[in-house]
């Protein structure tokens, strides 16, 4: 009973982080969330079992989080992924004042404590401009690979401007610059520089206290770091582990109530 | 057949059509393409199988009008209209009494007031964002792993149907999927899908001013579920004709007949 897990169950993906007692990231894994939210979670946990080489009676307290964090069975708890993200962040980069978070489906920003605590945030509730899906459909739309967009981005010299946030319209706005003759690292350029935009706008919303650290699944994409920090003019902390920020944040909750040593005696 | 056939291309956002019509302004051809990045070769497409389907060739059309948001992006086209007024020109020519349109397309929802002739007195769309377009049941289809066309059929099913409370298009994605990991039937989803589309179209016909007789187009008015679902919505009959996709194509095939015929007047 030395381990602790956190289980993120996200729009697109879900993530799991298993930490030991000296909460060392022991394993991590990372699985398509699919429509079974259930089935995603437990595949998640697993795959991190397997990968740590234990079994889960050595695992003491799990905690769910993300959108479909009430479907984690297994789970002994659940916390929100606002939360998550604050502690993860924190625990990665202890000067973090701000978070980004751009997932698949939401995008937020979150002011935090010099203990990893939220103190406030902003996010995109009522349509998913700006999230990760803008990205993948855009993707899309060029008959581009995902995790090659952001690289391409960078070589723009004349970025476009697109004229929507709308992750639905962005489609139709790319199609009509590739039948104008516009480069694709133009368009990328342009499809980067509007989430940029709209992410720094819920960054102003509450306040840009460095340092800024990025997170989710869209953190690994390149031009939307150089995208952001140009906007916002500093420099992001970015992780190889800040695509499971979520999950190491519900992780270090979950060891944190073992080793308070309170709800684990049941 | 004489060089007199005119011809309406209506480049929406997911598909090219085309409507030939002949010189007495009856409709002698229809095509259908699906979009693609090369706009020209798209309408050109779609002409074609018009042309074709009326048994004629291309040097027989005198005129031709263009629509929908690529309309500038075809080189032939003697002539562009906006989407407001071909739809309003061909749901008028339809149903001559009609006063009020919706046209919910693949990614554009728009309401329009008009009066008689079917000129255009005022007129809403969604601009910003693309809640209550056609695109949203399109891929709502493709997750339930329907066809598109089986959609109208299966909401006439329902029992009991779901409410969809997100109104953007990539949020209501999410929210279908939970609802059939709760087990909710197809049919009640899908009906779901057709009420929240028909609210939005509401709500949209009420800012112009809703007043009968009520015209509903565009490729989601070819989903019988869809139709009764706006009938519920608004309270009375609406128009739908046979294909109420290709409403905007014949718009503008009009336009481009009533052209044709002042310019060779002008000559005469």
């Amino acid at each position: 009973m030395r381990y602790s897990v956190g289980v993120d169950v996200g729009s697109t993906q879900t993530k799991a982080v298993l930490l030991d007692a000296d909460r060392r990231i022991v394993a991590r894994s990372l699985v398509d969330t699919g429509a079974y939210l259930v089935r995603a979670a437990e595949r998640a946990y697993e795959k991190a079992l397997a990968e740590a080489g234990i079994v889960r009676g050595d695992v003491g307290y799990v905690i769910g989080t993300g959108y479909g964090r009430f479907k984690v069975a297994f789970g002994d708890d659940q916390v929100t992924e606002i939360s998550c993200h604050a502690k993860g962040a924190w625990a990665l980069f202890p000067n973090t004042r701000t978070v980004i978070d751009i997932g698949g489906q939401d995008t937020k920003a979150i002011k935090v404590s010099d203990r990893g605590e939220v103190l406030d945030f902003a996010m995109n509730d009522k349509c998913a401009a700006g999230s990760g899906r803008f990205l993948t459909n855009s993707a899309e739309a060029l008959g581009m690979d995902v995790g090659a967009i952001g690289e391409r981005s960078l070589e723009a010299k004349t970025p476009v401007r697109l004229s929507t946030v709308c992750t639905i319209f962005v489609e139709t706005d790319i199609l009509s610059y590739l039948a104008q003759g516009k480069k694709v690292e133009d368009i990328l350029a342009g499809v980067h520089g509007a989430i940029g935009s709209r992410t720094v706008a819920l960054v102003r919303r509450v306040g840009s206290e460095a340092e800024v650290t990025f997170t989710g699944g869209v953190s690994r994409n390149i031009g939307m770091v150089r995208s952001i920090e140009e906007k916002l003019d500093l420099r992001l902390n970015v992780s190889g582990d800040s695509h499971y920020t979520g999950a190491l944040g519900a992780a270090i909750f979950a060891m944190e109530r073992m080793q308070s040593g309170v709800e684990v005696l049941a | 057949m004489s060089a007199q056939l005119v011809a309406g291309i209506d480049m929406g956002s997911r598909t090219a059509k085309a409507v030939v019509l002949a010189a007495d302004g009856a409709i002698v051809g229809r095509g259908i393409a699906r979009m693609r990045p090369d706009f020209a070769g798209l309408a050109r497409d779609a002409l074609d199988q018009a042309i074709a389907a009326a048994g004629a060739r291309s040097d027989d059309v005198a005129y031709v009008a263009t629509t929908g948001m690529g309309r500038y992006n075809v080189p032939f086209r003697d002539i562009q209209v906006t989407d407001i007024t071909a739809v309003a020109r061909g749901a008028s020519a339809l149903f001559p009494a009609t006063r009020s349109i919706l046209d919910i397309g693949a990614q554009s929802t728009r309401a329009m007031r008009v009066l008689e002739g079917g000129r255009v007195k005022e007129f809403r769309t969604n601009d910003k964002c693309a809640a209550g377009a056609g695109g949203f049941a399109e891929r709502a289809a493709r997750y339930l792993e329907i066809k598109l066309e089986d959609l109208g059929a299966l909401s006439n099913n329902a029992d009991s149907p779901t409410v969809i409370s997100s109104v953007c298009a990539v949020f209501a994605e999410s929210e279908i999927i939970n609802l059939v990991t709760a087990g909710q039937s197809v049919e009640n989803i899908v009906r779901g899908i057709h009420d929240s589309l028909a609210q939005r179209g509401f709500q949209l016909l009420k800012r112009v001013g809703l007043e009968a007789e009520i015209t509903f187009v565009g490729g989601m008015a070819l989903q019988d579920g869809m139709v009764r679902a706006l009938e519920a919505a608004v309270g009375q009959k609406v128009n739908v004709s046979e294909r109420p996709d290709l409403c905007a194509a014949f718009g503008a095939a009009l336009l481009a007949r009533q052209r044709l015929a002042k310019q060779e007047e002008v000559a005469a």
